[in-house]
């Protein structure tokens, strides 16, 4: 069985939990379609180490895992506000 | 054939047989098209480019060996039976491809009617089978909705009980779709593509690309540089990783798909059995093992390593439709990486460069269109002009929201 750390609930079984996409920066209100589009749809989606949303499904609970895509490795996972604490930094 | 038998069995056995595809030869130091991918679509590119387009001075490389990727990873389904009419059209090109490809290329790829059977367990599935068959018969694919009663005479040994999670109510029955050895269309291509003077590099790995202004230049490998005239990139599964090379982000991410095959028994099932549902599907090869598969894994990856999440939910779904399965042993097991595109639609034509082509996104129905993919991008990179049967799949399609939707009749859900 592969265990993920849940920064929530600690090691937990993987099927446990659902993969919610690439950490990516999200587009300003009003911006280009074309941005938009580039922001839902394109992945960097390289054999490397990601960002990437995941949530603990039986508590709902989303975070942040580091992951290496071409070895399944999880380097680090930790709660979400990390990340939107360094967004929101100008 | 019977000849050509007779004449191998006369062969002088002092010396070692013909080869008909030759050896890795030198990298030359330019070529009008470099195609990246030795698979099936690279190689049927090739083999277009020199018959049909006369464009000769073509090479072909891979970093591993002729169709040892996803071309040897599928579950050699070939069938026409889509949902949507840009995805119905473009795969009924390739199924009368198949039809004839045996003799095209004088090379046996065992294409085989199977009666393919999508079973529907709900009436939401049902409802969408409808839609399907109509779309299908619209455009000239033999494709009907039939009741429980006629799923169980064409395939007498599926458990038709209504005392199971999911009760047979009725399938898509497409009596054209059946199955290809997926390494003999891979080997024709090659041998013919080589007898036309294309020359296939294995081992040849690329590492780069070289972009001066709007175009590639040249690519980098292991071996050495060449110049190409145009370049053609058809590796699916590590799509992104090569296209990034060339600048591009692809609306692609890359995630396992996993099959696996049981011991040989004698024949026992005649159809290709889909079920959405249950997110499986079976069918008997002519060795007698029974090819087996289900959905995507969960979450992305690069690797074709197998899981035992995956053969539990499979093997768990699969009794419910064949119980006698339960006393079947599984022999083999392997996973191939699928470029999961988000509407389950290829990704196909020219690109922002002027001389790089792309043949990507093949997710879960990549083999079936080995044929129609080969002719047409050949096309599009002897024309420079993207054929009109391949438009609605144009790489910048997510950016002006113009998705292709195929989701409901690409895949067995996920």
């Amino acid at each position: 069985m592969k265990i993920m750390t849940c920064p929530l609930n600690g090691p937990r079984n993987i099927s446990e939990f659902s993969y919610g996409g690439e950490v990516r920066a999200r587009p300003r209100p009003g911006a280009d379609p074309a941005v938009v589009a580039d922001y839902l749809f394109h992945k960097t989606n390289q054999p490397d180490v990601v960002r990437e949303w995941w949530c603990h499904v039986p508590t709902s609970y989303w975070f942040i895992a580091e992951r290496h895509l071409a070895t399944d490795q999880i380097l680090r996972t930790y709660p979400a506000a990390e990340y939107l604490d360094q967004e929101a930094q100008p | 054939m019977p000849l050509a038998l007779l004449k191998a069995g006369f062969r002088d056995r002092s010396k070692p047989p013909p080869r008909e595809l030759p050896a890795t030869p030198e990298l030359k130091k330019s070529y009008d098209v470099v195609i990246i991918g030795a698979g099936g679509h690279g190689l049927a590119a090739a083999y277009n480019l020199a018959k049909t387009w006369g464009i000769k001075s073509v090479a072909v490389l891979d970093k591993g060996y002729i169709g040892g990727g996803n071309t040897a990873r599928n579950t050699a389904i070939v069938r026409a039976n889509y949902l949507t009419p840009e995805g119905v059209a473009f795969y009924k090109e390739s199924m009368g491809l198949f039809e004839t490809l045996s003799q095209e290329l004088d090379f046996n790829v065992m294409y085989t009617r199977k009666n393919h059977l999508t079973l529907g367990h709900t009436d939401a599935a049902m409802r969408t089978m409808r839609w399907r068959a109509e779309v299908n018969k619209h455009l000239g694919v033999a494709s009907e909705v039939i009741d429980a009663k006629q799923v169980a005479e064409i395939e007498p040994r599926l458990n038709m009980s209504d005392a199971v999670r999911y009760p047979i109510l009725g399938a898509l029955y497409h009596p054209v779709g059946g199955t290809a050895r997926h390494d003999a269309v891979a080997w024709g291509y090659a041998i013919r593509a080589a007898q036309m003077g294309v020359e296939i590099h294995q081992l040849t790995e690329v590492t780069g690309l070289e972009v001066t202004g709007d175009k590639v230049t040249a690519v980098h490998t292991n071996r050495g540089t060449v110049q190409a005239g145009r370049v053609l990139q058809a590796v699916a599964g590590a799509s992104s990783h090569v296209a990034k090379m060339a600048g591009l982000r692809l609306a692609i991410r890359t995630i396992p798909l996993q099959a696996c095959v049981s011991q040989p028994v004698k024949p026992i099932i005649n159809a290709v059995v889909v079920s959405g549902s249950l997110h499986c599907y079976i069918w008997q090869s002519q060795r007698g093992e029974l090819v087996m598969g289900g959905a995507v894994d969960p979450y992305p990856l690069w690797s074709t390593r197998s899981s035992l999440e995956f053969k539990e939910g499979l093997m768990g779904h699969m009794l419910e439709l064949f119980p006698f399965l339960s006393e079947v042993r599984m022999m083999r097991q392997w996973a191939g990486m699928s470029d999961m595109t988000p509407d389950f639609a290829p990704i196909m034509g020219k690109t922002h460069l002027a001389n790089y082509y792309i043949d990507a996104g093949w997710g879960t129905y990549g083999f079936k269109a080995t044929p129609v993919s080969g002719k047409r991008m050949a096309e599009c990179v002897a024309t420079d002009t993207t054929p009109d049967i391949i438009k609605p799949f144009r790489h910048d399609r997510f950016t002006r929201f113009e998705q292709v939707g195929e989701a409901g009749a690409a895949s067995v859900g996920s």
